[in-house]
């Protein structure tokens, strides 16, 4: 594995198999501590912390359990986990046999997004080689009774599937919808048994924080957002790609670092993240404050912001999974206003109404999509008010007529 | 909750997310542990795993819903059900949120209100057609929560075309997706509840839609007409086929003898419709209001269920015979009852190699369709061309039965039009007929006279009860040995019942049979059906006599043509309101009715499972398979 990017965490330099040999000696319990010390949390954009949930699916007496990688990238603007897994494949797998290991499981599935089925030869082979290697398979690297494979599972292409319960759901055979919860899959997952799902990068990260320890990797990021963080940069800048950050980096820091220019607005954390206007740039990219699966898009003075909020809003329309009312019914009422927000025929009373609803669709969908797509919408309506106009229709005051 | 629940969970094909999360067995925590709730600052303790929902009910603060219903697996999409839960960011859906720890929970504070508004609004949004032309007026889930939630204006505006063609190809249910608010019922009904699996979700996001496989009409996908989704759809987006205006046009025709055969449930359901509590038998006021509609004579189903019985229990006792003392190895046992059209079609569609186990007999309302065009007609001198034999059925599957192209051995169609229970309720009120204040009536001469044997049939278990009070009579002598003729064994709400009465001594033509033991089994619902089906084809009952499965959860009193709503607790006061009925009649047992006796004796003449009554009583069945598509069944020959 040669490092030919640099960063202080995922891309800083590893010896193979160095995260998974001190893992092993760790033991299963001193694993649990570590990643739980760490105040690791999950890279997926959710942030949970990953101590939290593997300790949870390790108290389980359920003699079957599993690891899932989520690799369904599917977040408009994100390509980090594209890169990990060409790239950098074995740090990502090795991350997954420790979790194996550390919750006591024997099977672990690559969920992997429909669209990236072209890496499916090369992560093949790599699965191969750490069989060789005795990294994968029967007592794993000499540790009697440790048995751990890896298998690969194709997406068919929807975005809901990133979705923990969505992804068990798919990998189980059905339809693509999230699950009631709770019980979460730590509890009731894959086939009902203790399933630990995280994300691609979180993975990558334990295999460096097993290798380097607590101390080393709590000296990067903020107090509480501790380590780094991938970002996909995408937009009107010069220098696009993936980026690795210490957690707390503004997002000035992001545009100058990217070479962009003239900037607008930045969209944090894709189409399900927030835009954020100029007299904010100075707000960081951490847990506390902006907190993003990795997703930046940056737009410039040209853009009109709408026609953005409008793009976004039509890929949600086609993503929901169209199980739950706010989220299936909601997405169209609000494309529908961003026409009308544009002919300037919105007035501020149904702005309110909108508003609401916006509010709705947070709070009572069912899963995280559900939850998260009015966000650009809202927050463009919020941080952006000279993009629109509204109707004057109803903005004549009532006159009181003793 | 879950003991009124007897239906299959494990066999479903349901989709995990759409099913009731329960505690993985190998965690090792109390179960039965009670768990502290507040809710609305009112306190009570639960068993761990009970949902918000159900608390909240005990603690009597009424939460709304729309996609829960208390025969289905869980699904949480509507979102109405939403309420506050301490310690959580967002809103949980009550209906689905199962507590494990103490909860604290807030069931109408700001932010649920404005919720519950917004997502009624987005529900009403796509919700395309008018109250007032639709057959689920003034009892519509979705119309009572827009009322309750004060919806003055559509906020979010409101679909103005129709966007989807109707499907009216089903001769039993007719399917508007228009009307559709994708609460997922039907969906859980068929796949779950009844394990049929014909509709399900299809597409994503806001072009989700329930579909058949491949959007086929529903006449072509392997629908069994059993109309369990028309009693749970909460709108009218499913609805039975309604013939009353051909049966009014017939009514209407001076030159037609129309006559109408009751069934046993729909007289211990009919009430609801008119706002009397579930549990009300109207028996003798529906006769005052069918005759007052204009029908010439209004005769008994019960009838023709006593005649099923000494067809279906003489061809059992024939299989025996055959069976034990000829040692004929082609004969089929257990026989299964076919007297349920949509356990018939499930059959054809899903095991059809198994059509054999079937009863050659046809169901009593079409031996009633067949009786009235011949002996009724020869005997009161009526052209049985202008007899027009109307049935009402709580069924919607009758409907398909009525056209079946086997069915017309009387030289004419049986049976003309079927109507269900909400149907007739229809016609009743469209005359301003006020059915809980009429006086009584008797059925007329001569088909009027049912046992109270015949009546069970309406529950689950009735038509063994009625069987076994027949047959252990024949076999024996004796009355069977169960006090006030009650066969407690085989009543009751279990899923799958079975029971073992043995025969000590017979009378001389039945002595092969003394010392044997009649093994028998009652199922319901056709997730049971297939629990059934698959434990013969593995061979498992082979000791058994007799089955008998209904298609319906519950029996023909939960069929799919009764009033709406249906829950448990309405099932069991039908059930009630029929066996306390069956112990009030002057006949308790089939083979004592007198028409039935008459009918042997004058028209039948070479007796049950004799030559006549094989041609008009009898049937055959067709071995659909799942070949999904236009027709490619071919008929059998059991016949």
């Amino acid at each position: 594995m040669e490092a030919k990017r640099k960063g202080p965490v995922i891309f800083s330099e590893i010896k193979p198999y160095a995260g998974l040999k001190q893992a092993l000696e760790l033991g299963e319990s001193g694993v649990l501590k570590l990643v739980q010390d760490s105040n690791l949390k999950g890279r997926g954009g959710a942030g949970f912390p990953t101590g939290l949930k593997w300790k949870l699916a390790a108290e389980s007496a359920d003699k079957e359990k599993f690891v899932v990688c989520n690799a369904d990238e599917g977040e408009p603007g994100t390509f980090k986990d594209r890169v990990l897994l060409t790239e950098y494949p074995v740090l990502v797998f090795e991350g997954m046999v420790i979790a194996g290991f550390a919750i006591g499981a024997e099977k672990g599935f690559l969920y992997l997004r429909g669209e990236y089925k072209s890496f499916i030869l090369s992560i093949e082979k790599e699965l191969e080689r750490m069989r060789k290697d005795g990294a994968l398979g029967k007592d794993i690297l000499g540790k009697k009774g440790f048995n751990f494979d890896i298998e690969i599972r194709i997406g068919a292409g929807a975005y809901i599937c990133g979705e923990e319960t969505a992804l068990i759901e798919s990998m189980e055979g059905q339809r693509g919808e999230p699950r009631n919860r709770p019980p979460f899959p730590v509890d009731t997952g894959y086939y009902r048994h203790p399933t630990t799902v995280n994300n691609v990068e979180t993975f990558a990260i334990i295999t460096h924080l097993a290798a380097k320890g607590v101390s080393w990797f709590k000296s990067i990021g903020t107090e509480k957002s501790v380590g780094s963080k991938l970002l996909s940069i995408s937009g009107d800048c010069k220098k696009s790609g993936v980026y690795e950050v210490p957690f707390g980096i503004t997002i000035k820091q992001i545009i100058k670092m990217s070479g962009a220019e003239n900037t607008k607005a930045v969209q944090v954390g894709g189409a399900s993240g927030v835009c954020v206007s100029k007299k904010e740039f100075n707000r960081s990219i951490s847990y506390e404050d902006l907190s993003t699966g990795g997703s930046i898009i940056i737009f410039n003075e040209e853009r009109n912001l709408l026609d953005a909020v409008k793009n976004f809003l039509t890929f949600f329309e086609e993503e929901s999974c169209g199980q739950c009312t706010p989220c299936r019914e909601g997405i169209p009422v609000l494309i529908e206003a961003v026409d009308l927000l544009r002919k300037g025929e919105c007035t501020q009373e149904y702005l309110k109404d909108l508003f609401s609803l916006g509010e709705t669709m947070q709070l009572a969908s069912k899963c995280g999509l559900g939850q998260s797509c009015p966000n650009a919408f809202l927050s463009v309506l919020n941080n952006f008010k000279k993009e629109y106009s509204l109707s004057k229709a109803n903005k004549k005051e009532k006159k009181f007529n003793g | 909750m879950d003991k009124m629940k007897p239906f299959a969970k494990d066999t479903s094909r349901a989709p995990v997310s759409q099913r009731k999360q329960t505690f993985d067995d190998s965690i090792p925590q109390d179960r039965k542990a009670m768990v502290k709730a507040v809710i609305d600052d009112k306190t009570i303790e639960v068993p761990r795993g009970t949902t918000i929902l159900e608390a909240a009910k005990l603690v009597n603060i009424k939460i709304p819903t729309l996609c829960q219903h208390d025969d289905l697996c869980l699904a949480g999409v509507c979102r109405v059900c939403i309420v506050e839960v301490e310690g959580q960011r967002t809103l949980q859906a009550s209906c689905s949120y199962p507590i494990y720890s103490q909860v604290n929970v807030k069931t109408y504070s700001p932010r649920v209100r404005r919720a519950r508004r917004n997502i009624i609004q987005l529900l009403l949004r796509n919700h395309y057609g008018e109250c007032y032309s639709c057959a689920r007026n003034n009892n519509c889930e979705l119309q009572s929560l827009a009322k309750e939630y004060k919806v003055m204006e559509y906020k979010f505006g409101h679909i103005e075309a129709s966007r989807y063609k109707k499907d009216l190809s089903s001769y039993s249910v007719e399917k508007d997706m228009d009307k559709c608010i994708l609460c997922r019922r039907c969906v859980r009904t068929c796949i779950d509840l009844q394990e049929v699996g014909v509709l399900e979700a299809a597409h994503r996001g806001s072009n989700t839609k329930i579909e058949t496989y491949m959007d086929k009409p529903l006449e072509e996908v392997v629908c069994i007409n059993c109309g369990q989704c028309i009693n749970r759809c909460p709108t009218g987006a499913l609805k039975s086929k309604d013939p009353s205006d051909e049966v009014w046009e017939a009514i209407d025709d001076s030159s037609k003898h129309v006559i109408i055969q009751t069934a046993p449930s729909p007289r211990a359901a009919m009430g609801e419709e008119f706002g009397l509590p579930p549990g009300t038998s109207v028996t003798k006021k529906m006769n005052t209001a069918l005759k007052r509609l204009g029908f010439d004579k209004v005769f008994d189903t019960n009838f023709t269920a006593d005649l099923t019985i000494m067809e279906e229990g003489t061809e059992l006792l024939l299989r025996l015979k055959k069976a034990l003392v000829d040692k004929d190895k082609n004969i089929v046992l257990p026989q299964i009852t076919s007297c349920s059209p949509g356990w018939v079609k499930y059959i054809e569609h899903f095991y059809p190699e198994k059509l054999g186990h079937l009863s050659t007999c046809k169901s009593p309302q079409q031996m009633f369709g067949a009786v009235a065009k011949t002996w009724y007609a020869e005997r009161n001198n009526i052209d049985p061309k202008d007899i027009i034999s109307v049935s009402l059925m709580p069924c919607s599957a009758k409907k398909f039965e009525c056209e079946r192209p086997e069915i017309n051995d009387s030289g004419f169609k049986d049976v003309d039009y079927a109507l269900t229970t909400r149907e007739l309720a229809g016609m009743i009120k469209e005359c301003g007929i006020d059915l809980p204040n009429l006086s009584d009536s008797d059925f007329d001469d001569p088909l009027g006279i049912g046992s109270g044997a015949g009546l069970v049939f309406g529950a689950t278990g009735g038509v063994m009860e009625a069987a076994i009070r027949t047959a252990y009579e024949i076999v024996t002598g004796e009355e069977v040995p169960f006090k006030n003729l009650k066969v407690i064994p085989v009543r009751g709400v279990e899923g799958i019942r079975t029971a073992e009465i043995p025969i000590k001594k017979t009378v001389k033509q039945w002595n092969f049979l003394e010392g044997a033991t009649l093994k028998v089994m009652v199922g319901h619902g056709t997730a049971n059906a297939k629990k059934i089906m698959d434990m013969l084809c593995r061979g498992e009952l082979n000791g058994y006599h007799f089955i008998e499965i209904m298609a319906c959860p519950g029996g023909c009193l939960g069929g799919g043509g009764q009033p709406i709503p249906t829950n448990p607790e309405i099932r069991a006061a039908r059930a009630r309101a029929i066996y306390a009925e069956d112990e009030g009649l002057p006949f308790r047992k089939s083979h004592e009715n007198p028409i039935v006796k008459q009918i042997y004796k004058d028209f039948l003449k070479d007796g049950p499972c004799g030559h006549l009554s094989h041609k008009l009583l009898h049937t055959s069945y067709t071995l659909r398979g799942k070949w999904i598509g236009k027709k490619r069944a071919v008929k059998t020959n059991n016949k």
